[in-house]
Order: C-alpha cells, then structure tokens, then sequence
C-alpha cells in the first residue's frame, strides 16, 4: 500500500493510509499534546471548581458536582487595574520599539557606509544581554532623572521607555533581515528620480514593511506584557503595578486558593494567548531571528 | 564589498544556486546595488536616535554597572565614585549562596538547553512527516512559549503540589509510591524547574529546527537516497549536519532564557529558592534589591554578564566575520 510521495519540502517519504506506523506517529503526537497542555488543564478545572469539590476530587477530573465561576470574579476584580496598566505600558513600548526599529533598519541596510556592521553587531548583542547586567544601573539611573517624583504615574512612563530602549535591538534586526531581502531597483529609481531617503521610506519601504510591522508588534506586544524582571525593579507603587506583577501578589495573598490563583494565571495571560491564536504565523516568524 | 554581497547572497535560501560568481557590480544586479556612501549624512536621522538610546540604555549601564561594582557601595545613601575595590569580587569565592548559585546556573543552562534541543528535534522530525493537522500540533506545542514565566510558574506550581496533577496522575495509574512532594525537597527543585522550562521552550526549537528542516534542498535527500542511505543514516548523515546553524543560534536563544529564568524561579520560590535551586540572576536581585547591597548585586550580575558574553560573544562575532550583518 506504500506509496512515494512529496511535500512543499521535497522530502521523499513512505505514506500510506493505515500502517502501523503512522497509527503510532499520531498516537505519539496525540499524547504530546496531552503533556504540553495539562498545565492548563490542571489550572482550568481547579479555577471552574468550589472548595467542596476542590478537596473532594483530584485535579484530573473536571469541576462535576461544583461548579463555580466565583475564581474568576474575584481575580478579574483583584488584575484589573494592573491589565489596564499593563496596556497602557505595552501599547506605546510595542509601536515605538516597532517604529524605531524600522527606521534604523532602514538607515543601516539601505546605505552603504564603513562601520554601520559593526553597529549591527552590538544591535545584535544587545537582544542577547541578561537584563540583570543592567538592573542596578537602571535604577540609579531613572531615580536621577525622577519622573516617579513629578508624576505619579511617572514609574509606569519610566518603565514604558525602558521597553521602547530594550526592544529596539531585535525589532532592528527583524527589519534589517526583511530589508536585505527587499528589491533595491525601486529605491535606487527613486533616488535616481531625486527623490529624499525620508520620501522612500514613506512612498516605498513603509508600505512593504507591514508584513514586518505585523511580526514585530507581536513580538513585542508578548514581551512587553510578559515582562516581570524590569517592572519589579522599577515599579514601587502599587497602583502602578503592571499584571505580570499584581498576578505574583496575588499568588502570594491567596497561596492556599488554587482556584483564584489558576483563574489569575488565565486572565493575565489571556491577551497573549489571543494574540498567538490569532497571529500564530507571525508570532512564529518573531521567534526564529 | 563585493564579498560580502556575495555572502548575503549566498546565505538567502531564495536566491538561485549556482550565481555568486564574484564579478557583478553596483547596478548590474539591481538587487545588491545599494544607496551609496555619499547618502550618509542623510541617512543620519534615521539611525541615529535609536542608536544614541541603545548606546545609552544597553551600552552605558553595562559599563555603569561595572564601576558601581567596584565602588563598594552598600546600604543608604550613593555610591562613592572617587574610590575603587576589588573587594566585591573577593567575597565572592567565600561565599556559599554564590557559589552554589554559580553551580546552578551552570547546571541549568547545559541541562535545560540539552534535554529542549533533543526534544525539540524530536518534535520537528515528528510534526516533519507530513502529518495531517499539522498547524493544529504546532500550534499546541509552541503554545507554552507564549505565557509568561510568572503564569508558568504559577501553573507549574500547582502541578508539583502534593495534592496536584503530577501526583494524581501517578496515583492513578497506580504509582502512588513515588508521587512526593516535588517541591518540598532540595533534591528535585532544580530539576523540577528545568523540567517546567523544557515545556515552556521545547516548542521554540522545534519551530527553529522546523525552518532548518524545510530549508534542506530537496536533492541532498534524493542524492543520499539514491546513494542507498537507511532512513536512520540519512537523519544522521545528511539531515543533522544540516541543521547546524538552527541549533548554534537556538542554543544562544535557549542559554539566554536560561539566565533569564529568573521570573520562574522566583515566582515560584521567592527571592530566597534556597541553595537548591538559586542561580546567579536570583543572587543578583537578592542582594542588590532586597539586601540593598547595590555593589556586591553589580558585581554578581557582571559575572552573569560574562557567562552571557561568553555565549553570545562568539556568535555575534561570527554572525558579522561572515557578513550575515
């Protein structure tokens, strides 16, 4: 029954409708799949689940004979503030990062000049560093300039500019690798034309770059929401407690309620699990530099 | 110049094999003929701001970070510029929570870097095989990589409780007498962290090794296949070797998260995991931040910045030898 077949990749391979082996192969990806999600499954009938059921049934059985949805109402009104800082913080971080990025790629790929490799290169490094070689020099840093002390919101601002800084690096390189690859017979025409760097960018290399804004912005908008180390570095206000920070506090303050805990996890990382579902090509594409 | 176009050329998978004779010049192939170096000036606005702010935020607090490690700075107060020590970097072979933290990181970072590379291969080559839903399986097993450490270590936390999942499982399916409390003891927490971290990014290498695979020319496989090779002599032979390059730059990724597991850690453990299960970056942060000893923190996180340039350095440097910059 075997028979020769090939995909998109070429690969020559044995498919046939039944073997045995392929009942294995989907057997194997079938109970991976079991293992990669039985966090959630354990966090989503605990969080659906009352106290009486919580200790009466063990976390392999959905929440039959005591369903609740109680978790989820006390840990949505316990994040909100923190989602709506969260926001507030990823939303400017992300398109500037993004917007930066793409300009400096654009000055770095399309001009040819001696050294700006080398700028590449630490560019490159930069997206590699350990946020701890910076944290103590960040502090000092922005307890110098004290937007915290002319604003109350001011350390949700310090930390929104410390994202644009730190993800500038990789959306650069993003771009650089997608303008590489850009036809340059467009812009040299133009240039021949008299037309400004400024003008390309805005007539010709923005509207080709949306395919790489898409990556970029939701690579950012992942990291920037999942940042925890900077905002607990920075952030000392409590009203100004971004989500990844609010969820640990509340693990903390409801260490014994699995349930609220479990429905926290969910609700804080339901935007990011939004955006994967629905960007999943690009968000993948973000992922392999 | 021309070389390194060249270069470029060579390392596009689009581009046809078989052209990159040395010989084209600007404007014969339109595709490489770039705005020259008289637009320099103009091109300065672009690059420039976010330059100064790299240089700034990334470059100059590295550096900044190095001098407050060698002031000696503890407690209230500002660190004295005018006076410089080694004294820091002294204690440290002294002391035991850096030490054990130094072993830890390094445990972590081979262990955990390992076991995701083996089993993001394994996942690649599975999903690889022309397998219906194929978007559905990936999406599933990339899907941890989109949550947060500090989600992922709250669910993790519940699924090592002694009440939890893991140990239901095993109770259920009668193994009852090695279900534990995975948490509770010095021996497994270190183990139990890299295993939640190999879920979280095992799914991040086999997308790396998912691109490698499907840039493999389709003849290198007729031709070994012609050759007669066994399916299990072309994977070794042909398919491995090929994927070098994913695997150097998902172990740059992997080694980096990896000194990054901060947030997982401590999530789950506080700032204080115990001498189990402390690596450097939890150090760091301890010291500096809850200890306010700034110096010895700075200090910490320069050897933790070593250990990353020591990963990152090399590629870096490699990535720009050959032009891919």
């Amino acid at each position: 029954m075997a028979t020769e077949t090939r995909d998109e990749s070429g690969l020559s391979r044995t498919v046939s409708e039944l073997s045995l082996g392929r009942v294995a192969l989907y057997a194997t990806l079938l109970g991976l799949v079991g293992l990669y999600l039985s966090p959630l499954y354990s966090g989503l009938t605990t969080a659906f689940k009352t106290q009486g059921a919580f200790t009466e049934t063990s976390p392999l059985q959905p929440p039959i004979g005591g369903f609740t949805i109680d978790p989820w109402l006390t840990a949505g009104s316990e994040l909100a503030f923190s989602m709506v800082n969260s926001f507030a913080m990823v939303i400017p971080a992300a398109v500037l990062s993004a917007v930066l990025g793409s300009l400096t790629a654009y000055g770095l790929t399309k001009v040819d000049w001696r050294g700006q490799a080398l700028l590449l290169a630490l560019f490159l490094a930069a997206v590699f560093i350990p946020y701890q070689a910076v944290l103590v020099p960040l502090r000092q840093f922005w307890s110098m300039v004290g937007l915290a002390q002319l604003h109350e919101r001011g350390e949700l601002v310090e930390l929104t500019i410390t994202h644009i800084a730190y993800g500038i690096p990789i959306c650069t390189i993003l771009f650089r690798s997608y303008y590489q690859t850009l036809d340059d017979e467009l812009i040299e025409a133009a240039r021949l034309d008299g037309a400004s760097l400024a003008r390309i960018y805005r007539k010709i290399v923005l509207p080709l770059s949306l395919p790489m804004f898409a990556v970029t912005l939701i690579y950012q908008f992942t990291q920037v929401w999942n940042d925890f180390l900077f905002a607990l570095a920075l952030l000392s206000n409590r009203s100004n407690y971004v989500v990844t920070l609010e969820l640990n506090a509340l693990q903390g303050s409801m260490a014994t309620d699995y349930g609220v805990q479990m429905a926290g996890a969910f609700i804080a990382a339901f935007p990011t699990i939004l955006v994967y579902v629905l960007f999943g090509e690009q968000f993948a594409k973000g992922q392999t530099l | 110049m021309d070389s390194l176009r060249n270069s470029l050329r060579r390392l596009d998978p689009r581009s046809p094999p078989g052209t990159d004779e040395g010989t084209l010049r600007d404007g014969e192939d339109g595709r490489f003929a770039r705005l020259r170096g008289s637009d320099f000036v103009e091109s300065i606005p672009f690059w420039l701001p976010a330059t100064l702010l790299v240089l700034l935020f990334v470059y100059g607090a590295i550096g900044w970070n190095v001098v407050i490690s060698l002031t000696g700075w503890s407690g209230l107060g500002q660190p004295e510029y005018g006076t410089f020590t080694l004294e820091m970097y002294r204690q440290m072979p002294a002391d035991q929570d850096f030490r054990a933290s130094l072993r830890n990181t390094i445990a972590l970072l081979i262990a955990f870097t390992g076991v995701s590379l083996v089993i993001g291969l394994g996942l690649a080559l599975l999903v690889d095989r022309k397998i219906r839903f194929e978007n559905a399986f990936r999406t599933i097993y990339l899907l941890p990589m989109a949550l947060s450490f500090v989600v992922t270590a709250i669910f993790w936390s519940w699924m090592y409780a002694s009440n939890g999942m893991i140990n239901a499982t095993l109770t259920a399916v009668g193994l009852d007498a090695i279900a534990f409390d995975w948490l509770g003891d010095p021996r497994f927490k270190l183990a139990a962290v890299i295993f939640a971290l190999v879920w979280q990014f095992s799914g991040y290498c086999m997308i790396v090794y998912l691109a490698g695979l499907r840039s493999i020319p389709d003849d290198h496989y007729e031709a070994a296949r012609i050759d007669g090779a066994s399916t299990l002599k072309l994977y070794w032979r042909v398919i491995v070797p090929q994927l070098r390059s994913s695997t150097i730059g998902a172990i740059v990724v992997l080694m980096v998260f990896a000194l990054k597991a901060f947030d997982f850690i401590y999530v789950m453990f506080g700032d204080n995991p115990g001498r189990s299960a402390d690596i450097l970056a939890v150090t760091m942060y301890r010291e500096a931040f809850s200890a306010s000893q700034w110096a010895y923190g700075a200090a910490i996180a320069v050897v933790l910045f070593a250990l990353a340039l020591t990963i990152i350095g090399p590629y870096a440097y490699t990535q720009y030898k050959r032009g891919a910059l």
